[in-house]
């Protein structure tokens, strides 16, 4: 006799595997959920860049929108990215001293310190400076206008937000990472150079010559360049965090908070991405350059 | 199917609705207002007033149906077209919506400053004379909005709508959070800018004061939860004084401001998910 016919009332007991099937059931939905989540956000930012991209070459914004942002992302960024690269350089020079002194091949550190600085860490320290200092920033306040109605009146007006708020954020990203990355590569080098010589008493000429034989234009050029890219996914990810605010104060610090956590993500991803193809392209155009590394 | 008075409408939704995911605010909005007219939309917290005053202005897309602006429908204009129109509208937002980075001056004459090749002097003049009209000297024009009153902040809001001398007003609940001097001031700026300018007004609000005041039509809107499928959810469309002869109870529970059996059945709703 069933469960049920004893007492009607009674909810029927479900059985360990009808209960495991639904609980598996749970699982598959909510990460089917998550994914198409992540699906449209994804397709949600590609709009905002379409349109970025659209107004951008539409119409050009004025200086008085570009002038601040100019000032306020790469004048007000040049401090912290100057001192993060000087310490980036001098930590390195440490941090691998030890290990090149064992084999005695402590002159190579110039070599090392100065081609990890121009590829990857000048490009993405610069980058994730600006993501915490200004794409946080960017998201905040563009977050609060948008919870405070402030895009809706400035659309009301007749203006657009892209092309008032976005485009300006977006080329000055665009535009001053570069000058940002050469600051970071150049104060890291700096760094890590005084630090070998004075510090580690490494000499300074075998330092140099040793950084001379393995670095060339195409270090530089491969950090540069990277770093156009990431400028462009900071103003993008954060603007479009901000215009997609929630509500309240809580929402305002969502925004911020996720867009320092995407950009820096996307850094990271765009780094590797970016990092196989220019290497390719590297070994294809100078097939001697792996010997020498 | 074109209707008789089209010509005389600036404004019509026909068949309007708008739902944000599943959530459903607006239904089957059919609304025609003739040039020159100020209506006010009244209704309780929640009941779609807001959201049908940004989608007049195409700041919220509908669902379905179509806002006609002018006899053309705001859907089928590109993002630039709908630029230039928005100029002919003013917007009053509820809690002013001021730029905060900038300066009164600059907050007014902003639209002057998108829209028109006016000398930077001539901005400032047309600021003030826009500011002495709704009685705010010109010792405010250096001032951010964090440092003026609320009052003072819907007055240079007020201001801001009205720089570009638009065909339209659109009015966020104007007197919500002002003392009632202040709200009855804003309600007479109303008025004067409508014997100014033969202005077409919508007015939302809970404030009854100012639909009497400033409206010569009024709309009260229900929230859809409360409705049934088959019902509409304008529940009043008619003058003031037809609105105090209603025999409609909803619509005079909301005029006379009575909660009725309201806390009983939010208390009712919060004890049932309890359970």
């Amino acid at each position: 006799m069933s469960a049920s016919a004893q007492s009607p009332n009674l909810p029927v007991p479900r059985s360990r595997s009808s209960r495991a099937m639904n609980t598996m059931a749970d699982v598959v939905a909510a990460l089917g959920g998550l994914v198409l989540d992540q699906v449209a956000a994804l397709g949600d930012v590609t709009i905002f860049m379409l349109r970025t991209f659209r107004w951008l070459v539409t119409r050009a914004p004025r200086k008085g929108t570009l002038l601040p942002s100019f000032y306020q992302i790469g004048v007000l960024s040049l401090p912290v990215v100057a001192l993060t690269g000087t310490f980036i350089g001098m930590v390195l020079a440490e941090q691998s001293y030890a290990q090149f002194r064992f084999f005695r091949l402590e002159t190579r550190l110039g070599g090392v310190i100065n081609v990890s600085l121009l590829r990857e860490l000048g490009p993405v320290l610069a980058a994730t400076m600006l993501a915490g200092r200004v794409g946080s920033a960017m998201a905040a306040e563009l977050g609060t206008m948008r919870v405070t109605e402030q895009i809706d009146a400035l659309a009301s007006m007749g203006a657009n937000p892209i092309h008032y708020l976005v485009v300006p954020r977006f080329l000055g990203c665009l535009l001053l990472i570069p000058t940002l990355t050469i600051m970071a590569d150049f104060m890291g080098v700096i760094g890590g150079a005084l630090y070998s010589t004075l510090r580690l008493g490494i000499d300074s000429h075998h330092y140099w010559e040793n950084s001379k034989r393995v670095l060339g234009a195409f270090d530089l050029f491969q950090g540069v360049f990277k770093s156009f890219f990431f400028g462009a996914a900071i103003a993008l990810i954060s603007c479009h965090r901000g215009f997609h605010c929630d509500p309240g104060a809580e929402g305002v610090g969502r925004a911020a908070t996720s867009a320092f956590v995407y950009s820096f993500v996307t850094i990271l991803v765009l780094d590797l991405q970016l990092g196989i193809v220019l290497n390719a392209v590297y070994y294809y155009l100078w097939p001697e350059g792996s010997a020498m590394l | 199917m074109s209707k008789p008075n089209d010509s005389a409408s600036l404004l019509e939704t026909r068949g309007l609705h708008v739902d944000f995911g599943r959530h459903h605010v607006l239904r089957e909005i059919n609304l025609q207002i003739p040039r020159g007219q100020t209506l006010a939309v009244i209704g309780e917290s929640g009941c779609g007033k807001t959201v049908l005053l940004k989608t007049l202005i195409g700041l919220i897309r509908p669902s379905r149906g179509q806002v006609l602006f002018d006899g053309r429908d705001l859907a089928e204009m590109d993002e630039q077209e709908l630029n230039q129109q928005r100029i002919r509208y003013g917007f009053v937002f509820q809690q002013a919506a001021l730029f905060d980075s900038m300066t009164v001056a600059r907050n007014v004459g902003f639209p002057l400053s998108q829209h028109s090749d006016k000398r930077e002097d001539e901005i400032r003049q047309a600021v003030a004379e826009r500011l002495a009209e709704v009685g705010l000297p010109e010792s405010v024009m250096n001032k951010k909005p964090a440092e003026l009153s609320g009052g003072m902040r819907k007055r240079v809001g007020l201001a801001r709508a009205l720089i570009m001398s638009p065909e339209v007003m659109l009015y966020d609940e104007p007197t919500t959070g002002l003392d009632p001097i202040m709200s009855d001031v804003i309600n007479e700026l109303i008025v004067r800018t409508r014997q100014r300018n033969p202005v077409t007004g919508i007015v939302v609000t809970h404030d009854m004061n100012t639909a009497k005041k400033v409206a010569d039509r009024i709309v009260m809107l229900y929230p859809l939860s409360r409705l049934r499928r088959e019902e509409p959810q304008v529940i009043f469309d008619g003058s003031a004084r037809d609105l105090e002869r209603t025999d409609d109870p909803r619509v005079s529970q909301f005029v006379n401001g009575e909660a009725g059996e309201r806390l009983s059945e939010m208390q009712d709703i919060v004890a049932g998910a309890g359970s």
